[in-house]
């Protein structure tokens, strides 16, 4: 609590104390992102579903208040927010009649060509995306008389909406409704058993978690004054996936931490070399192979390792096994 | 629309999904045998398109160049599988973002080496004819890949279903664990497939080279196509593999013809229609 109060007065006092506004804006970025992350982790913490779509749902929020603002002149902040909104949870509706249908494995398998089918859409689609041009020419709405088109301003505008998200989904997944989504992840037959609709949770979390991700995709979208096919590719995808496991699976506000080592990260190495492609892929492998369980977990097993214990850096549990999803236990699980 | 447009889009189809069953063979077989969903699978193809190509730029023959470029790409395969893949082929998820790391890595080196104008390959000369069937035109390269597909497919059907071998894989996909408690050595058929899987998309690669050219993206553009294969099959059967790949390929090319704009989204299609009807797959058994 303190730690958190500490860290919110520090974010809104670093604009003012001569922070170059580079790093502002990547502060900003880094807050939109790790509303994302929030968002799919609580599908991939306390759903026990590996969502690799979440992009999709990110992306074609973007896409439905850019095409609104620039087609159909809808130049409000909340016409744009609202409209951007519907588009993503549209897009999870029918995403999860199809890959509902499955689980585990089967689910992640589904996610992936459903996003990778989403990017299709919006590359080729030019006549209403603009194909791989994309949508430019966007200008950040007022919000409540307030111009937002100083990144400063901005700044706080994505501060202020990490705030409503991490509230909003902390007390989501304490809700009842939360802690059948927490059963569901850890023994979805008992659940059943017990009466409860396994399926029309899974969907309602999903819709939940896409309208989430549509929120950061409006905001994303205003933020950049751009919007292209790269915003809802399975890359970015991955990279949202990649944040939950940095920050820690089934902890919400660890995902800011996620967001910010993943911006800052992939900002300065394309600054910096051209084969930053390749340096992120090896990241890659190397949160997986000694990071599963975090940033958290990794500093626990150095700290033992400090104080003389032996042991391997490398964990011995198996990938997101802390969180109960196992994926293939869940596979058998289902009849 | 004549009976000559039908034609065509029917052997471009069978053409262009004869090149996905060898990519989506080697998936659906590493999947059903150890879990590993190989996002890198179409990579390997890309890696074999390139290799390929630098070999006939040195006046190698074309066919042995794509054999050596897929022996090429199998000797990487195998490296990533034993030093990484290996250890976690009960752990879906961890291998699949390994395999995902490894094709950002490879994806990178690739446009390092070969820079990122699309190349283009032409087919061994005497195929390089085409076919006139009244006012239809076909290229004779076209006819060539679907045979070749349909002969390497022959092999790999009567390898499972004849040899020792085969029947050690077809056992360890069923049960693993009772495959490994008669004595059988599961771990050779893994490390087998893995190669097998690596060989036949880095074969495929140059094969299928005059068709798809070479460009970077090429992969992320054939993975959602080799998944609907995938899924539409059923995880785990070379028999789903290959009625996938001809059904995905056709939808494919009609999907291109008759509406350009949407021709990712009309593989959406075959992909909703089964997970709705059937979603183990055609081939696939319930679990």
């Amino acid at each position: 609590m303190i730690v958190a109060v500490a860290g919110l007065v520090v974010a809104a006092a670093l604009p003012k104390v001569g922070v170059p506004t580079f790093y502002v804006s990547l502060l900003t970025q880094t807050f939109i992102y790790a509303i994302v992350a929030m968002s799919l982790d609580v599908l991939v913490g306390f759903t026990g579903l590996v969502n690799f779509s979440q992009a999709a749902f990110f992306g074609v929020a973007a896409y439905g208040a850019a095409i609104a603002a620039t087609r159909f002149h809808v130049a409000s902040f909340g016409g744009g927010m609202a409209l951007g909104i519907a588009t993503a949870v549209v897009t999870a509706a029918i995403f999860g009649l199809i890959a509902l249908r499955a689980e585990g494995t089967g689910f992640i398998i589904i996610t992936i060509a459903l996003n990778q089918i989403a990017w299709g859409l919006a590359y080729q689609w030019v006549s209403v995306s603009n194909g791989d041009n994309g949508i430019t020419g966007l200008t950040r709405p007022p919000l409540f008389g307030l111009d937002l088109s100083g990144n400063t301003t901005y700044y706080y505008v994505c501060l202020g909406a990490l705030l409503v998200a991490l509230l909003f989904l902390g007390a989501l997944v304490r809700s009842p409704f939360g802690l059948v989504l927490q059963g569901l992840r850890e023994t979805p037959r008992r659940m059943r058993a017990l009466g409860y609709d396994v399926w029309l949770y899974r969907y309602l979390a999903l819709l939940v978690s896409a309208a989430v991700a549509g929120f950061a995709g409006v905001l994303y979208a205003w933020y950049n004054q751009f919007v292209g096919p790269v915003d809802l590719a399975l890359d970015l995808s991955t990279q949202f996936l990649i944040i939950v496991i940095l920050g820690g699976i089934g902890t919400l506000y660890g995902q800011l931490l996620g967001a910010l080592i993943v911006v800052f990260l992939s900002n300065g190495l394309s600054a910096i070399t051209q084969r930053w492609e390749l340096i992120l892929g090896a990241i890659y492998f190397v949160i997986v192979l000694y990071a599963p369980d975090g940033l958290v977990g990794l500093g626990r097993r150095i700290a033992q390792r400090a104080q003389g214990r032996r042991g391997s850096l490398a964990p011995t549990e198996p990938l997101l096994a802390a969180s109960g999803v196992a994926l293939t236990a869940a596979e058998i699980d289902e009849p | 629309m004549g009976a000559a447009f039908y034609l065509q889009n029917v052997l471009g189809g069978l053409a262009y999904g004869s090149l996905l069953f060898l990519i989506a063979a080697g998936l659906t077989l590493v999947f059903g045998l150890m879990r590993i969903l190989n996002l890198a699978q179409t990579a390997f193809y890309l890696l074999g398109a390139y290799v390929g190509l630098a070999l006939v730029t040195h006046h190698w023959n074309f066919w042995l160049a794509s054999g050596a470029a897929g022996i090429i790409t199998m000797a990487l395969g195998l490296a990533v599988y034993s030093l990484f893949l290996h250890r976690f082929h009960t752990d879906p998820l961890t291998s699949l973002l390994l395999t995902l790391g490894f094709a950002l890595m490879l994806d990178d080196a690739m446009l390092a080496l070969w820079g990122g104008d699309p190349q283009s390959i032409s087919p061994p000369a005497f195929l390089s004819g085409s076919v006139q069937l009244g006012n239809l035109v076909f290229p004779e390269y076209w006819l060539a890949v679907i045979v070749i597909s349909l002969a390497i497919a022959a092999v790999l059907f009567a390898a499972l279903q004849r040899t020792m071998l085969g029947v050690i894989i077809r056992a360890s996909v069923d049960d693993e664990e009772m495959a490994r408690g008669l004595g059988v050595n599961v771990n050779r058929a893994f490390y087998l497939v893995f190669a097998l899987g690596a060989l036949l998309a880095g074969a495929g690669g140059l094969l299928g080279g005059p068709i798809t050219s070479a460009y970077p993206g090429l992969d992320g553009e054939l993975l959602p196509l080799a998944f609907a294969v995938v899924i539409v099959g059923g995880m785990g059967s070379l028999s789903g593999a290959l009625v996938g790949s001809l059904l995905i390929g056709l939808v494919n090319a009609f999907g291109k013809a008759m509406f350009p704009e949407f021709s990712y989204f009309t593989i959406f299609v075959p992909v909703a229609l089964i997970m709705a009807l059937r979603p183990q797959g055609l081939f696939g058994r319930t679990p």
